[in-house]
C-alpha cells in the first residue's frame, strides 16, 4: 500500500490548532487591538526597534515563525476540507493549490526572518 | 452540480444547503469556518513581517494601517472567532484523543474540555500579563 502523506499535514493542522487555541486570543488582542488603541499594553510595544530586536533574536524568530506558519497550515487543512463539503472535490488540484500556497507562505516567512539577520 | 448522463435519471438528493439541515451541521461549519479568519490573521502578520524586512518607513506604514478603524473592527471580529475556535477546539479534543484514564477510571469528555479551556485561559492571561508588563 502506498504510504499516505496525510499525517504530516494532520500534525501541522493539530499543532496550529492547539497553538491558536492556547494563546491566539491574547496575540490577536495585543497586535490588532491593544497596540493600535493603547489598551492594556504600551502603544510602543511593537515599535520598529523593538520588533527588529525581537525578530533578530532566535527565540523571537521561532515565535514569529510558529504563529504565522502553524496558523496557516491549520487553516489550510480546514479550508481544503471545507471545499469538499461544498462540493469541490479535494483532489490533487485542490490539494496542490491549498498546500502549495501555504508552503509558499512558509518559505517566504523563513526567508524574511533570515533576511532580518541575527 | 449533479450532471445527469444516466438514462434512468436516478434520484440524487441535492446537497445544496446541507449545513442548514441540522444544528449539529451548523456548529460543524462554524467551527470549520473559523479557519478562514485564522488564515487572514496569519496573512496580516506575514505582511507585517514583510514590511519589517523592508525597513522602518515601510513597517511604520503597516503599524499605521493597524490603527485604521476598519482594521480594529476586523481584529475584533478575528478575536471573537479565535474565542470560538478555542472553545470548539477543546470541545472536540476528547473525541480526537484516545480514551483517557485516571486512577483506573475513564476521564469524562466534559472534564477534558474544561481542563483545556482552563489551560487556554491561563496561558492567554499569562501572555497578556507578560506583554502588558513590557515597558519599552
Amino acid at each position: 500500500m502506498k504510504r499516505s502523506n496525510e499525517p504530516v499535514f494532520w500534525s501541522l493542522f493539530g499543532a496550529g490548532g492547539m497553538l491558536s487555541a492556547l494563546i491566539g486570543v491574547a496575540v490577536v488582542f495585543v497586535t490588532g487591538i491593544g497596540v493600535p488603541l493603547a489598551l492594556l499594553v504600551s502603544p510602543d510595544l511593537m515599535q520598529y526597534q523593538n520588533m527588529m530586536g525581537f525578530a533578530q533574536h532566535w527565540l523571537g524568530k521561532i515565535v514569529v515563525f510558529s504563529i504565522i506558519v502553524l496558523f496557516l497550515w491549520h487553516a489550510a487543512l480546514r479550508i481544503l476540507h471545507m471545499l469538499h463539503d461544498f462540493g469541490i472535490h479535494a483532489g490533487t488540484v485542490a490539494r496542490l493549490v491549498c498546500y502549495g500556497l501555504t508552503l509558499l507562505c512558509t518559505l517566504v516567512t523563513v526567508y524574511w526572518l533570515l533576511a532580518l539577520g541575527f | 452540480m449533479n450532471t445527469q448522463t444516466d438514462k434512468r435519471r436516478p434520484y440524487i438528493r441535492s446537497m445544496n444547503g446541507w449545513w442548514k439541515r441540522d444544528p449539529y451541521f451548523k456548529r460543524y461549519l462554524a467551527m470549520e469556518a473559523t479557519s478562514i479568519l485564522v488564515a487572514v490573521y496569519a496573512l496580516i502578520l506575514l505582511v507585517g513581517l514583510f514590511r519589517l524586512s523592508q525597513g522602518e518607513a515601510a513597517y511604520n506604514g503597516w503599524l499605521e494601517a493597524l490603527k485604521n478603524p476598519l482594521s480594529v473592527g476586523l481584529h475584533i471580529l478575528i478575536l471573537l472567532v479565535f474565542i470560538y475556535h478555542s472553545w470548539s477546539w477543546f470541545k472536540i479534543m476528547p473525541k480526537t484523543l484516545a480514551s483517557f484514564y485516571f486512577r483506573g477510571e475513564k476521564v469524562p469528555q466534559a472534564v477534558i474540555t474544561w481542563i483545556g479551556v482552563a489551560v487556554s485561559m491561563a496561558l492567554n492571561l499569562l501572555v497578556l500579563a507578560i506583554l502588558a508588563g513590557v515597558q519599552p
